[in-house]
């Protein structure tokens, strides 16, 4: 038996161990997604690089490891140790999940705008199913792909936000999954579902962090609905430890004239990859994607995406933008499907980024694949290293070597952390990024 | 103050600089002319430390120590600057960011304390008024997007609040209007002291009509061929350079 196949049994059976023991109280369309999700997933099993959609990610070291779900018992953390990761952002509200339970004793008191509160999923399946009903598993499909499958199949705790039509949330929601890393090898299934009713405007951080440097396993399922002109502003964070994998599924759907942007912004995690699946499903929705990665060592961050044009008038804006030292290896796979229906649909994807040693890499390719006749489409990838003359600049006015690197990169992140819905926001991060690249030396040529 | 004994350079491999010397005091203005290709931007590029130029032979003090063992950083902080023919566009770095952690810095290696906003701030006002520049600019990504004047200005306006020992202006009159020549040319001269040198490097004469030299020299094939005072430059002017061949030693 391979490692794939011993690790899909091992994920299986502990996936049944817990529905057997957790889901009793759920209604049963909940059992069954979850039955059936199990099932898949044992269908499918951890995909080989034999598959094109992981030619680049080796899931080996993955299964080799025996990833446990967390004990029932919370685990301690202090407000202090919360305040030691915080950046700028956290003067928002802040919701805090400790190794995927949520803990409203960490959390932000305030209440949002229009006493809107971001919800508990173990509560509301409890309390409140049947506003899950028809929204959990409708977007996030598990035979499409073999970790919603899993995720979906262990489904226990996450973050839920229902925004009522035409409703406006002014502050940024700050969702903070933390690692607590109080046992190693631990796997969490966390899941977001936002509703952005019709003409909602929100943004949303999904913030990604381990609290020690024990390894860990982060399975998210995030699935988005935004309504017919509703504006959703998703910033994923991940910033978990070297040692940690991340695999991360977001599924959005884009109604009439509405706007989504999802800012990836990946500067940890030893082992991370992401699919972000966008359908533009009626005229005149707009998605914009923007993704950085800052990475070193021996670091592997996989970005797929898909954007989905179904209907005419859609807007596409892709920009990826990767800075890789050390032995780290990149991948940027986008697809841009624009069917027969889909007239004067306007995409973009880009993929630029920087090699800053001999050992990094980085497979990037964009593909288009158009069905209509009548669409402005471009796509575009480039490699590169840092701008020697840039460099020896920045040197003849005093900075030294190192520190000129680090701001040619944060010059470089800078346009992607420019598009953020906030200059709070984006200061807040860039200074974020400064304090990674001081401390992990991520992105250091070393 | 700076002192160059028989220096040989190269770049790409082809030899540009063959036996340059020169010896410029504190105090002293020099201006260093020569035609396209004598290797007057090698020069400059050699002195502020760029990696791609190789130093083959000769030496280079800079008071007292040994300029060819100090990185490009280090000689900044020693007090070098090099104003660039052609300043580098940094996109994402905000030209006041860049300002600031030069200054701060310089003023680290100097031993003096680093200036904190507020004071970092009042600074480049004063200095951006100066140099006639829009204060805007320095909010904008550094040089990108700027014209060739304020490009230029920047560079002075960096100058200006850097206060180096030796300053190296690298043809920083090409592409520059009558008034923005001028406004240039007084940022140079309100740096001028008794403990600075200047070292004007410059293809024309007319730069030295607003920065008047103490010593001009004459740069043919990557030797100095001649030297003399500032009516050096206006022979230069009426003659032209075609008689350096003939005038070439060896």
């Amino acid at each position: 038996m391979s490692a794939l196949e011993a690790a899909r049994d091992h994920f299986v059976e502990r996936s049944r161990a817990f529905a057997a023991a957790a889901g009793r109280g759920d209604p049963a369309w909940l059992q069954t997604l979850r039955a059936e999700a199990a099932a898949s997933f044992a269908e499918q099993g951890f995909p080989s690089t034999r598959l094109e959609e992981w030619r680049y990610t080796n899931l080996t070291p993955l299964a080799k490891l025996r990833f446990e779900l967390p004990g029932p018992e919370p685990t301690p953390i202090t407000r202090d140790a919360l305040e030691a990761l915080s950046f700028p952002v956290f003067a928002c509200s802040v919701f805090v999940f400790v190794d995927g339970r949520f803990r409203p004793e960490l959390s932000s008191p305030r209440a949002l705008s229009g006493n809107l509160r971001i919800e508990s999923l173990s509560e509301l399946r409890m309390n409140a199913p049947e506003r899950l009903a028809g929204h959990l598993g409708r977007l996030a499909d598990p035979k499409r792909h073999p970790f919603v499958a899993l995720g979906t199949a262990c489904l226990d705790d996450g973050a839920c936000l229902f925004v009522p039509r035409a409703t406006s949330v002014t502050q940024p929601i700050h969702v903070v999954q933390l690692a607590s890393g109080a046992a190693p090898d631990r796997v969490c299934h966390s899941r977001l579902l936002l509703i952005a009713e019709p003409g909602s405007h929100v943004t949303l951080i999904q913030d990604f962090v381990s609290l020690s440097g024990a390894r860990g396993f982060s399975n998210a399922v995030a699935e988005v609905e935004v309504g017919d002109g509703a504006a959703v502003d998703l910033v994923l964070l991940q910033r978990e430890n070297l040692e940690s994998f991340h695999v991360s599924n977001l599924e959005v759907r884009i109604g009439r004239d509405a706007r989504f942007a999802a800012h990836t912004l990946t500067l940890g995690g030893g082992f991370v990859r992401n699919d972000l699946n966008a359908v533009l499903e009626d005229e005149g929705a707009s998605v914009r994607l923007d993704g950085l990665t800052v990475a070193g060592g021996s670091q592997l961050i996989d970005n797929h995406t898909v954007v989905d044009h179904a209907l005419p008038h859609g807007e596409s804006r892709q920009r990826y933008k990767g800075v890789l030292g050390g032995r780290a290896r990149g991948v940027f796979r986008g697809r841009v499907l624009v069917r027969p229906d889909a007239q004067k649909t306007d995409a973009q994807q880009s993929s630029a980024n920087i090699l800053l040693s001999e050992g990094a890499e980085i497979d990037a390719k964009p593909q288009l694949e158009i069905w209509a006749d009548d669409v402005k489409c471009s796509h575009g990838a480039t490699i590169g290293r840092l701008d020697d003359d840039a460099l020896f600049y920045l040197r003849s006015r005093g900075i030294g070597e190192a520190a000129a690197r680090d701001l040619l990169v944060q010059g470089f992140a800078a346009e992607v952390l420019a598009s953020l819905p906030s200059t709070a926001l984006a200061e807040g991060l860039a200074e974020l990024l400064r304090k990674q690249m001081r401390g992990a030396g991520a992105g250091e040529a070393a | 103050m700076l002192e160059l004994s028989n220096l040989h350079a190269s770049a790409g491999g082809a030899k540009i600089l063959k036996g340059i010397d020169l010896v410029v005091h504190a105090g002293e203005v020099h201006a260093v002319m020569g035609p396209n290709g004598s290797g007057k931007s090698t020069l400059a590029n050699v002195l502020a430390g760029r990696p791609s130029v190789e130093i083959t032979q000769g030496r280079v003090l800079f008071e007292g120590k040994d300029l060819t063992a100090m990185s490009p950083e280090d000689r900044a902080r020693a007090g070098i600057f090099l104003a660039f023919q052609y300043p580098v566009e940094i996109p994402g770095v905000a030209n006041s960011y860049f300002l600031k952690a030069s200054l701060n810095a310089i003023r680290k290696a100097r031993g003096e304390a680093e200036l904190d906003a507020m004071d970092f701030l009042a600074l480049v006002r004063e200095k951006v008024k100066r140099v006639e520049m829009d204060e805007k600019l320095l909010q904008r990504a550094v040089n990108e997007g700027f014209s060739g004047g304020e490009k230029k200005r920047n560079e002075i306006l960096q100058m200006a609040i850097l206060e180096p020992r030796l300053a190296i202006l690298d043809e920083t009159d090409s592409g520059l209007d009558i008034d923005a020549l001028r406004v240039v040319a007084n940022g140079v001269n309100a740096l001028r002291s008794p403990e600075r040198a200047l070292l004007v490097i410059t293809h024309y004469q007319r730069l030295l009509d607003y920065i008047v030299p103490d010593f001009v020299h004459v740069l043919s094939e990557g030797r100095i061929v001649r030297s003399g005072g500032k009516e050096l430059a206006l022979e230069l002017e009426q003659k032209g350079y075609g008689w350096l061949a003939a005038a070439a030693p060896r």
